[in-house]
């Protein structure tokens, strides 16, 4: 297993949550939806490390 | 239209083999005078092994097919005589765009390292490629060379035996037979070869439909390879254009699944889907138009006894990556030497089953990379279409998002690495040369490494000691003692010796590193001769 943090870790985690919702306000599904796939790569990118982003994966999936 | 498609470049000639009694028995056959058959044969025929090239045609590629080649495949042409002719007809070209709608998101330089003899990339249309190679045939004949060309000679039956190979050639002038102590199968993706052995060919198949068109016009376009990601000129589709010599364009237009192919292809229905891409002032003339769909297989072994498939028979890949024509190259440069050896009983016969491995390594490397290319230009599912166009709105933004972007992972040489003939890494030098690897060029003083190091096995010196010649087992390998005159900077300490401050490589009649050690120890040595040949 890697270093893939999965205890919390967020800061003032509401004020976190609202910007995330912000930012898809007024936006169609699609346009949502595109905008959430840009942010993936971006936190993907920034943390970098292989076995980190396939444990990351593998727990967004839940199984 | 050019009349270079036209003109038989191998008209067919009677010849005794078809008067004889009993068949003719030849060392090699060849299938197909393609790209790929015509190089194994001289790669022979260099060597002085009797070859036959049999093609059920007389003429050279029609359209530009093949058009993009890499340095790896240049570098092996020029050992067979017609890396240069190539390169300087070739259009050399490092800057590639990348649009997404109506957008430029970004522009790459391939910016190749310097210091070697040969450009990143050139384009050539495949019919000039076939011209050079037949002529350098005819070159090798007039030399006294073991080479002959049949055209329209048709292979209609095959027959296998543990020592040689039967074929029956059909030909304007009825059938005849002929044998072979080897046969080497060139004759392309549907390759009648491997349907008559009723072999297996596995893979993916893609459903989609790209009409490829050569259009000939002086445009001020620069020379530059630019991909289009669902411009407004074909939505939701693809779009490539490339230079190719002679005021020739290349022109791929991904059309989808559902299509009428035989409409798509007449002229009124191409010319007003080029102008809506060139622009409507643009003029120019239809050179050849084409419509093909790809998938991405393989044989599961390129070996059957005497049977050795190379190139497009024996592996399929998408075009996105120029990776057909370049790696088939690869396999004939990989199968020469030790076909080659094993004629003159200079290596067991299971060295043809590295052969298989090695390049089974290089086919998978190869479908993986444009498998994962193809998903990228035609993605598959919503959500897959949805993470592409998140990748390219990104790029035009952010760097970081840059190699996410597919639009083609373009060829470049393996690694065979795990191969058996490999001896273990003794060297702390540069992964780049580690044992498997194809030897980079590197600039010298009185000329470039990789001609120095020919199709033959040399034992490359660093600023180490060996002995000028070493023989095993009827193998010679000769040295080639080089310095890097205590520069630093020097590409051949920068690729060569890294960290450690001399070495001592065996090199590959392909220019493969089959050993490396930072001194000569002749027990290792001479085993590592063993290996890479077979017979340890």
């Amino acid at each position: 297993m890697s270093n893939l943090n999965l205890t919390p870790n967020i800061d003032c985690p509401d004020d976190f949550y609202a910007e995330l919702l912000a930012i898809h306000d007024g936006l169609s599904g699609e346009a949502s939806s595109a905008l959430n796939a840009r942010l993936v790569l971006v936190l993907a990118n920034h943390i970098g490390d292989r076995a980190v982003l396939s444990d990351a994966l593998k727990a967004a999936t839940l199984k | 239209m050019n009349k270079i498609f036209e003109v038989p470049l191998y008209p067919y000639k009677r010849n005794p083999d078809q008067d004889a009694l009993t068949p003719a028995r030849h060392k090699v056959v060849v299938i197909g005078a393609g790209p790929i058959g015509l190089g194994a044969a001289i790669e022979m025929a260099q060597q002085g092994i009797e070859v036959v090239i049999v093609d059920d045609n007389d003429k050279v590629s029609f359209g530009s097919r093949a058009i993009c080649f890499a340095k790896r495949p240049l570098e092996i042409l020029d050992r067979l005589g017609c890396g240069h002719v190539m390169a300087e007809k070739g259009v050399e070209w490092d800057v590639g765009k990348v649009f997404f709608d109506d957008r430029q998101v970004y522009e790459f330089n391939l910016q190749p390292e310097s210091g070697h003899e040969f450009p990143a990339f050139i384009n050539l249309q495949q019919y000039y490629f076939e011209e050079y190679l037949v002529n350098r045939v005819h070159e090798l004949q007039a030399a006294g060379a073991p080479i002959e060309i049949r055209g329209r000679n048709k292979v209609s039956a095959i027959g296998t035996h543990p020592t040689h190979v039967v074929l029956e050639l059909d030909t304007p002038e009825g059938s005849y037979n002929l044998e072979a102590d080897w046969l080497i199968a060139c004759d392309g993706a549907n390759s009648p070869t491997r349907s008559m052995l009723g072999l297996d060919f596995v893979g993916r198949v893609f459903e989609d439909n790209f009409l490829i068109a050569d259009v000939i016009m002086e445009a001020d376009f620069p020379t530059e390879r630019w991909f289009w990601f669902d411009p407004p000129f074909n939505r939701g589709q693809s779009a490539l254009l490339h230079k190719q010599p002679d005021n020739v364009w290349r022109i791929d237009l991904q059309l989808g699944w559902d299509i009428d192919k035989e409409r798509e292809k007449r002229p009124e229905n191409v010319v007003p889907r080029l102008k809506a891409m060139l622009g409507e002032e643009v003029k120019f003339d239809l050179e050849w138009v084409s419509i093909y769909t790809f998938q991405c297989r393989r044989m599961e072994d390129f070996r059957h006894g005497r049977v050795l498939f190379a190139g497009d028979a024996a592996h399929q890949v998408s075009p996105f990556g120029a990776r057909g024509a370049n790696s088939g190259l690869q396999d004939t440069d990989n199968l020469g030497w030790k076909l080659g050896m094993v004629i003159n009983d200079l290596a067991p016969d299971s060295l043809l089953d590295s052969y298989n491995s090695e390049r089974i390594h290089g086919a998978d490397e190869n479908i993986l990379n444009s498998t994962r290319s193809t998903d990228f230009i035609t993605p598959k599912s919503d959500m897959s279409r949805l993470l592409r166009d998140a990748v390219l709105d990104l790029s035009e933004h952010f760097d970081f998002a840059r190699p996410l972007v597919n639009s083609g992972r373009l060829s470049v040489p393996c690694t065979y690495d795990g191969s058996e003939l490999n001896s273990a890494d003794a060297l702390n030098g540069p992964s780049r040369t580690r044992p498997g690897s194809p030897c980079p060029d590197v600039r010298l003083e009185d000329g470039y490494l990789l001609p120095k190091l020919g199709g033959k096995f040399t034992l490359l010196t660093i600023d180490a000691e060996a002995p000028e010649m070493v023989e095993e087992d009827g193998i010679t390998v000769t040295r080639l003692a080089l310095s890097t005159g205590n520069d630093p900077t020097s590409p051949l300490k920068q690729r060569y010796l890294g960290d450690a401050t001399s070495a001592v490589y065996l090199i590959r009649p392909d220019q493969h590193v089959a050993a490396r050690r930072p001194g000569f120890d002749e027990n290792m040595f001479r085993a590592a001769i063993r290996r890479a040949t077979g017979k340890e």
